[in-house]
């Protein structure tokens, strides 16, 4: 037996829509399988991972938390694809972000200001941007692979951070725990309602998301993304500069990165510590790729991968599962979503016969 | 001390030497496959529970080849059956890897392992200081030799080496002569899984006899930034293995002293290391055109 590929005449357009579910569906049955496997009931497994984290108010607003960075990460990594351009690196930008934006709370602790705030976001954006901006710069200036450099910054930026919260920046009343003083309040970022937890990162996120959809639907930008990342070659000729795209890419998206993770620490932890992230980063590449690279897809797609996260925390409490198995699931879903993506572009075939015979040859 | 520290050079550097090697093969068959971290762990989890449970090293070797080399399958079921996105199939490779790792592993944190032992070589490893450190190894380095040997001599002296790089270079072409491009891709692949699975076992059988979860640390990663480094070479490989074995080691010695540097600085050496000199090699534009497989990464749907 065979699989043979066989181009369509043009995209489908329904597989478009249905992959992504396709590829959900796929997930959750060999997740299921893979708890039949552990020996637990995989209907009951799959309810606590993914069903009884809706029914609740506080696990609705932890949804919430954790699909903001997701999401605000993601639709810059979308543009950064698209473009052609591959920042992998997002985990290194968020931990920079939020390095650079606590840079006001921990050091001035007795500056108290309705400015701080902004002032603390804007300069987590600057972190982020601008440690993305060292991939732009060897990208374009010494023609150096982006992948590459962009995930060794973040090997780089954990270790920085590890520093700092060890030694110059420890809180020096924290009990010798490597954490920063705790930020004051005006530095906290404001929850959204009086039910929760849920804080403004998620706003930023939706409005980041339909900004970039709006770029990508109707400005000359999204146009140039989609023609550099497609035909490299035609976007030149039409005028446009894929170095000044390179830097564009990457710094919007690092920016990005920066912050979600300037809104990490303000919102929902306090302060900086060793570990800030549970891997946003790099699971934002999964989100990007699940919502299509459609920056509105992936506010979607954002809340299901926040979903594969508290699950793992609720079947880690109830069923004893260790909550690695969220990245187990994470991984499958990536994989079924670039699966099921081939659909789009062509029919697949299965071929018995060892050779295919030609007619009337 | 000057041997003692050789010797450790060596450990560090016989993984990186081991993945790169594999990852070379599929990226001149034209196949850039960034799992390389995921194949890596996949083989160390692989081994170390395979030698655990069954008291041989060398069981947990082959089952380290064996996890890395069914590992890649699904990338190459991805990439070559169903034409996906290399770049992020790879990705994918790396993500589901960490994980299903970690989920392996779980029972195994905090167990002693079982070291591959040293196989000594009669008479040679007699000469002084050469002897002892060349032929008093475990069975992993002497492969990682053989390998550099081998694959120099199979992309350059052999009929079929010829025609993975004819493959690598332009599929198309290839494809018309009759080269089955998606059968040697496979292979290779299989290939490059199996050498990321075996430098995992090396990890959890011989530098840190252990399982603990991540512990390949980025070394896939600078697996794949040596091949860009070696402009798809075999031997440049070795040179750029020691050489950044030479830095893991240098930096550890460094903490060890006490030299007044954060030892964070210091962990962060080799992977700003890997940054310089990607800089390095790729900054001259015509020659780095000149290496790269002129269809690396690239879809290839054969035509009927």
């Amino acid at each position: 037996m065979r699989i043979e590929l066989e181009r369509r005449a043009r995209a489908s357009t329904a597989f478009a829509a249905i992959s992504p579910l396709l590829a959900l569906v796929l997930t959750l049955f060999f997740g299921g399988l893979m708890f039949w496997l552990m020996g637990k009931d995989p209907v009951a497994t799959l309810h606590t991972f993914f069903i009884e984290p809706l029914f609740d108010v506080w696990s609705l607003h932890e949804l919430v938390i954790k699909a903001a960075p997701l999401i605000l990460i993601a639709v810059g990594l979308a543009i950064c694809f698209r473009s052609n351009n591959w920042n992998i690196g997002a985990e290194g930008q968020f931990t920079m972000g939020a390095i650079t934006g606590s840079i006001l709370p921990v050091l001035m602790p007795e500056w108290h200001s309705p400015l701080l705030l902004p002032a603390m976001l804007i300069m987590g954006i600057l972190g982020g941007a601008l440690y993305a901006g060292v991939p732009a710069l060897l990208k374009t200036r010494f023609n150096t692979n982006e992948i590459l450099t962009s995930l060794m910054l973040v090997y780089i930026a954990q270790l920085f951070l590890d520093w700092l919260v060890r030694g110059p920046w420890r809180d020096p009343q924290g009990y010798n725990f490597p954490k920063t003083i705790s930020f004051a309040p005006e530095a906290i970022l404001p929850e959204l309602l009086d039910s929760g937890r849920a804080h403004w990162a998620a706003v930023f996120a939706i409005v980041a998301a339909v900004a970039l959809w709006f770029m990508m639907r109707f400005m000359l930008k999204g146009f140039e993304v989609s023609v550099l990342g497609q035909a490299e070659r035609a976007g030149r000729f039409a005028g446009f500069s894929s170095k000044k795209m390179v830097w564009f890419a990457l710094m919007l998206s690092g920016g990005l990165a920066g912050l979600a993770g300037i809104s990490e620490v303000s919102g929902s932890i306090g302060h900086l510590q060793p570990s800030i992230s549970p891997g946003y980063g790099f699971t934002a590449i999964i989100v990007a790729f699940l919502g299509r690279l459609n920056p509105i897809g992936i506010i979607a797609s954002g809340l299901v991968l926040a979903l594969t996260y508290l699950g793992g925390e609720a079947a880690q409490l109830s069923i004893g599962i260790s909550d690695k198995v969220s990245r187990v699931f994470q991984g499958l879903l990536l994989f079924f979503v670039l699966s099921c993506d081939t659909l789009i572009l062509y029919r697949i075939r299965l071929v018995f016969s060892g050779n295919k015979t030609e007619a009337g040859a | 001390m000057f041997e003692a520290i050789l010797l450790t050079v060596m450990t560090a550097a016989t993984p990186l030497v081991i993945a790169a090697m594999g990852e070379l093969v599929a990226e001149r068959s034209g196949v850039l496959n960034l799992g390389v971290e995921g194949m890596m762990i996949m083989g160390a989890v692989c081994a170390f529970a395979t030698a655990h449970m069954t008291g041989s090293p060398y069981l947990g070797v082959l089952a380290g080849i064996g996890g890395g080399a069914l590992f890649s399958l699904l990338f190459g079921f991805l990439t070559l059956t169903l034409v996906t996105n290399q770049v992020a199939t790879g990705l994918a490779l790396t993500i589901l890897g960490l994980g299903v790792s970690g989920q392996l592993g779980e029972s195994f944190v905090g167990l002693a392992g079982t070291k591959l032992q040293p196989i000594t070589i009669p008479v040679l490893s007699d000469i002084p200081f050469i002897g002892r450190v060349l032929f008093a190894q475990d069975l992993i380095f002497y492969l990682s030799i053989a390998l550099i040997i081998g694959v120099n001599w199979f992309l350059f002296k052999s009929r079929t080496g010829l025609k993975m790089r004819a493959i690598g270079d332009n599929h198309g072409s290839a494809h018309a002569l009759g080269i089955n491009v998606v059968r040697t891709r496979y292979l290779a692949v299989l290939f490059g899984g199996a050498c990321a699975g075996l430098a995992g076992a090396q990890l959890s059988l011989v530098y840190t006899p252990q399982w603990v979860e991540n512990m390949s640390a980025g070394r896939g990663w600078i697996a794949l930034a040596l091949v860009v480094f070696a402009s798809w070479r075999p031997w440049r490989i070795l040179a750029g293995g020691y050489l950044f074995g030479a830095v893991t080691i240098g930096q550890l010695h460094a903490q060890a002293f006490g030299v007044g540097i954060p030892s964070q600085f210091l962990s962060a050496l080799p992977y700003a290391a890997t940054i310089v000199v990607l800089v390095i090699i790729s900054h001259n534009r015509r020659t780095t055109l000149i290496n790269t497989p002129a269809s690396l990464g690239k879809p290839f749907v054969p035509d009927r």
